[in-house]
């Protein structure tokens, strides 16, 4: 039931974005947005963690095919869920000082883009699944296209291309792997894991899957879609894409490749695995040269999910959990990034770093925030990225010390790029413009100092998120595992 | 009591707080008395606990205060050690804290920015109690990067100057390249000893072979973290750089307690080292060669600061010796008496430099002595102590070194000797340059001249008699009294070579140093005061070694074309050629290919959204029907 509210509430809200009155909209859409949280708190309180599959919805679909809308959340879901639902209200609380053109169908879009991550994250049916994929990225595609820079048109179509390529090899996997699974056939996700296959089918899928997989996250090489998407989208696509669609692969590997095809992943997850650590290297420098601090954070967040998408393939808890705690620190974080560089933008008209300086003074609340944020992304102890990151390159390190090593090169040159940014916005002689850096708005300092207040307390306690992602963990890696 | 020490750290965390949300609505002179207030409300609990376990106890408690991180058989609770290690470092560096607390409100009393920097001196403090009180090595690594980032905002704290800026990256930068061999160093503890818990570590190695691969590779990993925080040779470079800080925060930060860190931690793990003589031996090495070679480079400073920096790098130095060769306490020994002399030159500096309205070159000083006179005094001491004269404190630390390491090596015990004679030359040097002699700066500096208020030289005055006093509790043999450290530290040793130097080895040494010194502060009162030979006005006047060490080898320039250029080139030329260059134009290419040779593609791509939606829905359909056939 709670599964079917938390679906329901985005959908018929972002229905009813459409018939509102432009200046509503904002309000109507923070406020919906606000129950869904309300409802996944709620969620939480009623959520137990000895139990598999809770507040599962199970109905048929197209029962002669085998397709039932099922839905249900683990302790990987909630999270996810959380995450999406935790990030909404923020995202559209960035946009409150943004007019943008066609409101109505902005929000609209923006919350069915909720619908679609919380479908994708809930689903429990491998077609059910895949229509969640595709639908989220629809909205997302729109936003972009709508309301993004100068070369929206181009830079757009090469996302969607790109992505849907990828998800076709995925869904090609999908109906092999339906065609495999016994008597009348069904796409039902108990009976996915359970099929047999031969190791060379566990190739050809290891590979669809991977490819589409990879590109969303992205894993190095397939990134090049990732940097020109995210410099031109409004903030809040960005912050959509980076926060919580990227997650969609990192979800995908954990829940449909994972537990399927144990023997692929044991003869190429290798070859994943240095994809993924050599992304780490290789996006942080090219950050390292950027000048546009948006694409600069682009290629930061490439090399940190790359480093989650290395504890996944390192296939042991350590490196899962990791991977959980991280994909929630990163989402957290990252929208902190993009909305600090948002504000710059709004009141600099510009957000080249070698035209900024000087900012420290101009508000000490904004330079103490964007600190806090740096700092999570740093992976600075008692911030939440430390404890993401901790235990990723421990779990990487029990794969293979040497991809600890490389991947852990992170430690440093995030540190490089990261101060880069910071000094070059913030410190220094104030800029000739600076003057015109004004405060922080009330709606700004909400966000930041919510933002700020998460990267803390996740940091110094992050307990309850380990705690509930736990059991979950432990059943995929049981699945890996019985292979071995 | 032993109970209670949670409270340690909490209160310089409630001064950050305090201080920093109340900021500027707190009266100006309200911030650095609370800062204050709380580093010395640590020393206090610190002093009653620093009793409880020097009366009764060798059992080192664990205070464990909640359950951090823990993910299946790993457990990393956030929990505090009390022994005879931590409790020691615990009164350094909230004694020393509190001193240089105090300090700064004077220091700093023209600043704008009071809560700021206030803020962030109780932050550190706060860090770096952590680092000596956490039980484990994950707790010591949240201290070990939390000073990091303090050092970060506290050089620079004039924002506005981008070569502090620089400064204050480069420290964080260097700093976190040791921090990456640490935290692997610790990894491997983990996936060799199966936890993070110096106890079930330690107790585990005990019963390890000696030299074995794994926790050879574990020392050296530490010692890579160790050579990053305590700026050995090659990750030294960002100290002196770090100057560009208020010299309070020198004193503190950079002098007496966050580059101690490293010597912290390879005492902390003296068990491991034990293991594995081949890395102790390069720790050994490295040390020797950064005591050496900054002792060099301090001969043909200038700036007052950075004599005082490179004289901390090679300090430093030589503490990594004593540690290389097994002597743990009397590393540790240095690292306090160190705390007290070096704190104090550099307070010293701080209290010449605000008579000098900011003026740091040596150069322009002179005859500062009679209007000077407590920090004349107090800074006189700071010298000889450093220099080695007894019965200053730095001479039984020192000697004490010395002595060791004559047993180790003598080739090693040579080149140890050299450099403490660089170093009473060029501490005497400074002395000489500082106060003697005429006043060479400007008449506006010369009218402003004043002795600094009773904030700034209570504690010159405080840690003048510690670095009097504070030596003896490490007597020689010879004298045949206790060796107060060494017995209070016995418990949280493992094997410690408890040989010493023959008597008539210590009585050699003493009287050798002895004569050296004097010799030395004769030579030196000669050419700086009497002859009045000034350091030259520009470095390019000078020649072949005198040149290279005026410039510190070159060292800056070395890594800039070694390291930075070609990783910024590097990435500059992947970004463009090969990222944005090839792997791009290899999608959109395959893309293009596609597109002409495909009809569907071409509809596709019109930028029509009714297309996409539409096909896609088409798609779906076309697959349901398939399935149905098949």
């Amino acid at each position: 039931m709670i599964t079917l509210l938390i679906l329901l509430v985005p959908l018929v809200a972002s229905l009813a974005c459409l018939m509102l009155d432009q200046a509503k909209v904002k309000v109507f859409a923070l406020g919906t947005s606000l129950v869904s949280l309300g409802i996944t708190v709620y969620a939480f309180t009623l959520f137990n963690n000895d139990i598999a599959d809770q507040f599962l919805v199970n109905y048929w679909w197209i029962q002669n095919l085998g397709i039932s809308f099922k839905a249900g959340m683990d302790g990987i879901s909630i999270l996810l869920v959380a995450l999406t639902n935790l990030l909404l209200p923020l995202i559209i609380l960035t946009s409150f000082r943004h007019e943008y053109k066609n409101a109505n169908t902005f929000y609209a879009l923006i919350l069915f883009m909720q619908f679609a991550l919380v479908g994708v994250f809930t689903a429990l049916d491998g077609f059910l699944f895949y229509v969640f994929w595709e639908l989220a990225l629809i909205p997302i595609y729109l936003i972009c296209l709508m309301w993004g820079g100068n070369d929206r048109a181009k830079i757009t179509l090469k996302f969607f291309i790109y992505t849907l390529t990828g998800s076709l090899f995925m869904l090609a996997g999908l109906i092999y792997l339906y065609l495999q699974t016994p008597g009348s056939h069904s796409f039902d996700i108990d009976v996915l894991y359970n099929v047999t296959l031969s190791p060379v089918a566990q190739t050809w899928l290891f590979w669809s899957f991977f490819l589409a997989f990879a590109i969303k996250i992205p894993i190095f090489p397939l990134h090049t879609w990732q940097p020109d998407t995210y410099t031109d989208a409004p903030s809040q696509g960005t912050m959509l894409l980076s926060g919580i669609m990227l997650k969609m692969g990192i979800y995908g590997l954990i829940r449909w490749m994972l537990p399927i095809i144990p023997q692929g992943l044991a003869e190429w997850g290798n070859t994943a695995m240095i994809l993924s650590v050599t992304g780490v290297v290789y996006a942080s420098c090219m950050a390292l040269v950027q000048n546009d601090f948006k694409r600069l954070i682009a290629y930061s967040s490439i090399a940190h999910v790359g480093l989650i998408a290395a504890g996944v393939f390192a296939l042991n808890l350590q490196g899962l959990q990791g991977a959980m705690v991280q994909m929630i620190a990163h989402g957290v974080n990252v929208v902190g990034m993009f909305f600090i560089i948002d504000i710059i933008q709004r009141r600099m008209k510009t957000r080249k770093l070698d035209e900024l300086g000087g900012f420290a003074n101009n508000s000490p609340i904004f330079t103490i925030l964007f600190m806090v944020i740096l700092l999570g992304s740093i992976a600075l102890p008692l911030t939440n990225g430390f404890v993401g990151e901790f235990l990723l390159l421990n779990g990487v390190y029990q794969y293979s010390a040497w991809m600890a090593l490389v991947g852990g090169l992170t430690v440093i040159l995030g540190a490089v790029y990261m101060l880069r940014a910071y000094q070059k916005v913030m410190l220094g002689e104030p800029h000739e413009r600076s003057a015109e850096f004004t405060g922080l708005h009330q709606t700004e300092k909400i966000v930041l100092v919510a933002i700020a207040t998460v990267i803390i307390v996740t940091g110094i306690y992050p307990k309850p998120i380990i705690y509930v992602a736990g059991p979950a963990i432990e059943d995929i890696l049981a699945h890996v595992k019985d292979i071995y | 009591m032993v109970q209670f020490a949670w409270l340690i750290p909490m209160f310089p965390l409630l001064g950050f707080l305090l201080i920093g949300l109340l900021n500027k609505r707190l009266p100006v002179s309200l911030s650095g008395g609370i800062a204050t207030l709380m580093v010395f409300l640590s020393f206090v609990v610190s002093a009653v606990i620093f009793r409880e376990v020097a009366q009764d106890g060798s059992v080192p408690e664990r205070v464990v205060l909640f359950d951090w991180i823990s993910v299946g058989d790993l457990s990393i609770p956030f929990s505090f050690l009390i022994d005879r290690l931590s409790v020691i470092m615990l009164m350094v560096v909230t004694g020393v804290g509190s001193l240089i607390h105090l300090y700064s409100i004077g220091y700093m009393h023209h600043e704008q920015d009071h809560p700021r920097y206030f803020s962030y001196l109780n932050l550190f403090v706060f860090f770096m109690l952590l680092l000596v009180l956490g039980s484990n090595y994950i707790v010591m690594f949240v201290g070990w990067e939390g000073v990091g980032l303090c050092s970060y905002l506290l050089i620079g704290f004039w924002f506005k100057n981008i070569d502090y800026c620089n400064a204050a990256k480069k420290a964080f930068i260097m700093n976190r390249i040791g921090d990456l061999g640490l935290l692997l160093g610790v990894l491997l503890i983990y996936n060799t000893f199966g936890s993070f818990g110096f106890r079930e570590v330690f107790e585990a190695a005990r019963n390890f072979p000696e030299n074995s691969e794994a926790v050879t590779a574990i020392c050296l990993l530490l010692f890579v973290g160790a050579m990053g925080k305590s700026a050995q040779i090659p990750l030294y470079t960002w100290l002196p750089d770090a100057m560009a800080g208020p010299t309070p925060v020198s004193a503190l930060i950079h002098a007496a307690t966050m580059v101690t860190a490293g010597i912290y931690m390879v005492v902390r793990s003296n068990v491991l080292y034990v293991l594995s003589p081949g890395a102790s031996e390069i720790v050994a090495l490295v040390g020797l060669a950064t005591a050496f070679f900054a002792a060099t480079i301090g001969l043909k400073q200038n700036d007052i600061k950075k004599v005082l920096a490179y004289s901390t790098v090679s300090q430093l130095g030589y503490m990594f010796v004593a540690l290389g060769v097994g002597a743990y306490q009397t590393a540790l020994f240095h690292v306090i008496t160190h705390a007290f002399f070096k704190a104090l030159l550099f307070l010293g500096a701080g209290s010449v430099i605000h008579a000098m309205s900011g003026e740091q070159d040596l150069r322009r000083m002179g005859g500062l002595k009679k209007v000077l006179p407590i920090t004349h005094a107090t800074f006189l001491i700071g010298t000889l102590a450093i220099a080695g004269l007894p019965p200053f404190a730095g001479f039984f630390s020192k000697d004490e070194i010395l002595a060791k390491v004559w047993e180790h090596s003598p080739i090693m015990f040579f080149v140890l000797a050299v450099t403490s004679v660089l170093t009473a030359v060029y501490m005497l040097r400074l002395y000489w340059l500082t106060f003697y002699g005429e006043f060479r700066g400007t008449q506006h500096q010369k009218q402003h001249l004043h002795e600094s208020p009773a904030t700034m030289t209570i504690p010159l005055v405080v840690l003048a008699v510690l670095s009097t006093i504070g030596g003896f509790i490490g007597m020689p043999e010879v004298f045949h009294t206790p060796h107060y450290l060494n017995e209070f530290l016995a418990p949280v040793m493992w094997k410690v070579n408890h040989h010493s130097a023959s008597e008539t080895f210590e009585f050699l040494l003493m009287g050798i140093s002895l004569a050296l010194l004097l010799i030395i502060m004769f030579a030196t009162y000669n050419t700086y005061v009497i002859k009045n030979v000034m350091p030259e006005e520009n470095d390019k006047d000078l020649q072949g070694f005198a040149k290279l060490v005026a410039n510190k080898y070159y060292v800056d320039e070395i890594y800039e074309a070694l390291i930075t250029k070609p990783l910024n080139g590097i990435s500059s030329f992947v970004y463009k050629f090969i990222d944005q260059g090839f792997i791009d134009k290899l999608v959109n290419g395959t893309g293009t290919s596609l597109n002409g040779l495909s009809g569907v593609l071409r509809f596709v791509q019109t930028g029509n959204i009714g297309g996409y939606i539409f096909s896609m829905v088409i798609g779906i359909i076309v697959i349901l029907v398939l399935t149905m056939i098949l």
